[in-house]
């Protein structure tokens, strides 16, 4: 299995598709002097941005509305303010960042050619990610058991939604870097194959900056007086007709 | 920036023609792929034509009843659905295959595999959104699926599943494939091929992708949520529980704009590369043609509201988006006088490749000009829903895209085939096109004036509007006949067309210095680019006096080879991939057996199809590239 991570193969522009003895850490020759993979990466969490912020605008178009519903008498509860544990969710929060800090030590190691602590580190950012998706887990079957689903109301709707989306990019970077993990005992990772960690921490760095936006948004922002204080905002939103 | 290292040649044995089935199944090649999104989407293109026809059969006298209330319904929306994303989207996707990385000056695109994974998954997306028609269910609330007529209270049947799923599959084929040629153009270029040396339509091939690698998400959340509203019975787009069947507009068009351009700009590309080789010169302001796709891409993300004006949202978006759209005529302008200017004084030679784009010039103008007429909120506010739309919109898709896709193939046919086309048949398809087209279309401009509404089935006999519908129909039926000439055109060609040779319009771009059709590897030996037309400088120019133009340019080894070229292998595993996707897209179509893990209830077809797409992603990472 000494052949490659490499999840996606290049012909470069040279013609020359490099044999998995050649290794795929050294630049192979590209017009732009870096890897048409991470390339690839790059372009690929631009549309990533784009998605995230789809599934974001829906969640802040409908804030508020489940608040709305149930004053009015026609909506149910549990509303976010009731239910939604900050200190919590700041836990696991801060396990996924640190989990970026591992990513790093990772990627450091393996550039050194140190693959006894990129193993080490490796195991620890998929741990880290783990303990986040399982806190993840308590917290949606605890919430359910409270009585939210995807259908009690908007909250519920476009909260499991939001950071359903958010978990299973997580899970996938934990695919991954066990897939890498298990690669590196076969010794299928050497210090050539750094580009490989590289392109995995780029997707798990993003994947952690867009939890800051989303707890922020999600837990940080207070729900209460959503209708007073937030009146510039749903005015704005009036003005593309959403309000 | 910089250099490419001439290939390692000498590896391993030289490429063999692969033939049979297998070969095609398994291929990676580009040429090959470019091919199968050809033949694939041109069959797809007769089945949308063919549902233009019964809508026209349908319309062509009063209080007809060729086909049900129901069904004309589900015809207007598989005919838009099917002409957007199963025909022009992969006969651009075709074109782009096939040419760029010949005009690049590359061996294959940057990630073959996940290529021919674009196009399997590509082919499971058409299947699946025609799949309705077997089933009495086909697709029914229009391509934009407006909510909440989408909704399970109003829309109960599969119909508007199989457009969904049809449509995410769709949508994942169109992301790997722009992400593909994105990173193709970026990184694949030949030594000295510097950005503002690219040929327009390699500018405009990473243009789309651009596009699509951004507006996709919006329509893959818009489609996430409507089928979890489906599937789930969430109500993000139902207003009882405090959905807004709005945001659908909003995500749709945020998604829906842009993709007018991703289907426009391939044709404008391929007019920018032919007017110059007919008119004998250069394109005339090339940098600010570049300036102006880009210009026409970045204002196109910024306009989507126009498609909303009568949804009530009040004076001021109006007046914005009205503002940001008629900005869009600026650089759109600028593209139209920049193909007058280089036929301007130029020794025009009125081919069938430059009968289409000329014909492009002026049909679209017609529609960029109905469309500056929407740009006005009170003007759009009574052409809203009407005839004059749907005219707009034919002007700009098949006065735009539909005459680029028949430049184009008149252009590279010989390139890819070897032969010529048959140009005496050729002209006879042009003018036939151009004059079936104006018929059907134009007239649709007084009859949305006076008032006929879109997507209605039939009209009364009391509206008057009976004799430009008769009229309308004649049309259509003889621009159908046009097309069915270009099929014959294309076969009698291929089996007695006149040999191409390598250049037979004597043009400037890199893909007419290797032989036709061109061999598996492309490029012997990958050239060295020092000009913006790399072939008529080498033909015309040499020794001339070129000042800061002067670089090193190579062209002399394309096509020596030298030793063995060593290729990708082919690989099932992308068909694989590809598989498991549609799988787990027929689970939640069909009935079958529930799993459930935790809170998830999973069909097991869906289950079955996740680990078949699985198996089929870990073979294909673990599989020897070389």
């Amino acid at each position: 299995m000494a052949q490659a991570v490499a999840t996606l193969e290049t012909a470069h522009g040279g013609g020359h598709v490099s044999d998995h003895d050649e290794g795929h850490s050294d630049h192979p020759p590209t017009s732009m002097g870096v890897d048409s993979r991470k390339v690839a990466m790059w372009v690929f969490l631009a549309s990533d941005c784009m998605f995230f912020g789809a599934l974001i605008a829906t969640y802040l178009i409908y804030r508020g509305r489940a608040e709305q519903l149930y004053k009015a008498g026609q909506g149910k509860g549990p509303l976010p303010h009731e239910i939604l544990d900050i200190p919590y969710t700041s836990v696991s929060a801060g396990v996924l960042l640190m989990s970026s800090l591992t990513m790093v030590l990772a990627l450091a190691a393996v550039q050194k050619g140190d693959i006894r602590n990129t193993r080490v580190w490796l195991a620890a950012t998929a741990l880290l990610g783990s303990i986040f998706v399982g806190g993840q887990f308590f917290e949606f079957n605890h919430f359910h058991s409270e009585g939210l689903s995807l259908t009690t109301n908007m909250f519920g709707a476009t909260f499991f939604t939001l950071t359903g989306f958010h978990g299973a990019h997580v899970t996938i970077g934990i695919i991954m870097l066990l897939s890498l993990l298990f690669l590196s005992l076969r010794g299928g990772v050497t210090q050539r194959d750094a580009l490989n960690v590289e392109i995995i921490g780029l997707y798990w760095h993003f994947v952690d900056i867009v939890w800051i936006i989303i707890f922020t948004l999600v837990y940080l922002i207070p729900y209460e007086d959503i209708n007073s204080k937030t009146q510039e905002a749903s005015m704005l939103l009036k003005h593309i007709g959403l309000g | 920036m910089a250099s490419i290292a001439q290939p390692h040649v000498l590896v391993t044995p030289a490429v063999k023609p692969a033939s049979g089935l297998w070969s095609w199944i398994t291929t990676i090649d580009h040429k090959r792929i470019g091919l199968l999104y050809g033949v694939t989407a041109m069959m797809l293109f007769l089945v949308g034509g063919l549902e233009a026809m019964i809508i026209r059969l349908q319309l062509v006298k009063p209080n007809n009843d060729v086909v049900s209330a129901a069904h004309y319904n589900e015809l207007f929306t598989m005919h838009g659905t099917t002409m957007i994303f199963l025909a022009i989207m992969p006969l651009n996707a075709a074109l782009f295959n096939y040419i760029v990385p010949l005009q690049i000056g590359a061996r294959d695109v940057a990630f073959p595999r996940l290529n021919a994974y674009s196009y399997w998954t590509f082919l499971s997306g058409a299947i699946v959104l025609n799949m309705g028609w077997f089933f009495d269910q086909a697709p029914n609330a229009g391509w934009y699926g407006y909510a909440p007529i989408t909704e399970v209270a109003w829309n109960p049947s599969r119909n508007v599943d199989f457009w969904i799923l049809g449509l995410v599959l769709l949508g994942v084929s169109s992301m790997a494939a722009s992400i593909n040629f994105a990173v193709t153009i970026f990184n694949l270029r030949a030594p000295g091929m510097s950005m503002m040396r690219m040929p327009i339509f390699t500018w405009s091939a990473l243009t789309v992708s651009i596009l699509l690698i951004m507006a996709l998400p919006a329509i893959t959340v818009a489609l996430i949520l409507l089928s979890m509203d489906r599937f789930v019975g969430t109500s993000f787009f139902a207003q009882a529980a405090g959905g807004d069947p709005l945001l659908w507009q909003h995500l749709f068009w945020v998604f829906g704009h842009p993709e007018v351009y991703i289907l426009v700009l391939p044709a404008f590309g391929v007019t920018s590369e032919i007017i110059p080789v007919f008119s004998r010169k250069p394109l005339f302001g090339y940098s600010v043609m570049v300036y102006a796709i880009g210009a026409i891409a970045f204002l196109g993300f910024g306009v989507w509201v126009h498609h909303m004006f009568t949804t009530g949202l009040g004076p001021t978006a109006n007046a914005v988006f009205s503002g940001s759209t008629m900005l869009i005529a600026i650089p759109t302008g600028v593209k139209i006088f920049n193909w007058l200017g280089t036929m301007f004084r130029g020794s025009l030679k009125f081919t069938t490749p430059m009968l289409f784009a000329i014909g492009i010039v002026s049909q679209f103008t017609i529609g960029g000009l109905s469309g500056v007429m929407h740009a006005s909120p009170p003007v759009d506010t009574q052409h809203n829903d009407t005839y004059f739309v749907v005219a707009h919109f034919h002007y700009v898709l098949f006065g735009g895209s539909i005459f680029g896709l028949l430049a184009a193939a008149y252009y590279w046919f010989p390139k890819i085939t070897g032969k010529m086309m048959d140009e005496r048949l050729g002209r006879l398809n042009f003018w036939g096109t151009f004059i079936g087209f104006n018929m059907t279309f134009f007239p649709m401009h007084f009859l949305g004036l006076s008032g006929m509404p879109r997507r209605y089935y039939t009209y009364g006999e009391s509206s008057g509007w009976s004799f430009w519908n008769a009229f309308i129909s004649f049309g259509a039926f003889f621009l159908a006949a046009t097309m069915l000439l270009f099929f014959y055109n294309v076969g009698k060609s291929l089996r007695d067309g006149e040999p191409a040779g390598n250049n037979p319009w004597d043009a400037a771009t890199l893909e007419w210095g290797i032989s036709s059709p061109p061999p598996a590897y492309n490029f012997a030996q990958i050239p060295t680019i020092g000009h913006r037309d790399p072939l008529w400088w080498d033909k015309y120019d040499k020794g001339g006096d070129h000042g800061h133009f002067g670089d090193h340019q190579d062209l002399s080894k394309m096509n020596e080879v030298r030793g063995h070229i060593h290729m990708p292998n082919p690989s099932y595993y992308p068909p694989i991939a590809s598989l498991g996707l549609f799988m787990t897209a027929l689970g939640l179509l069909f009935d079958n057996p529930t799993i459930t893990i935790g809170l998830l209830h999973l069909p097991s077809l869906c289950l079955l199809g996740l680990i078949v797409m699985v198996v089929g992603i870990y073979g294909w990472a673990f599989e020897p590239a070389g």
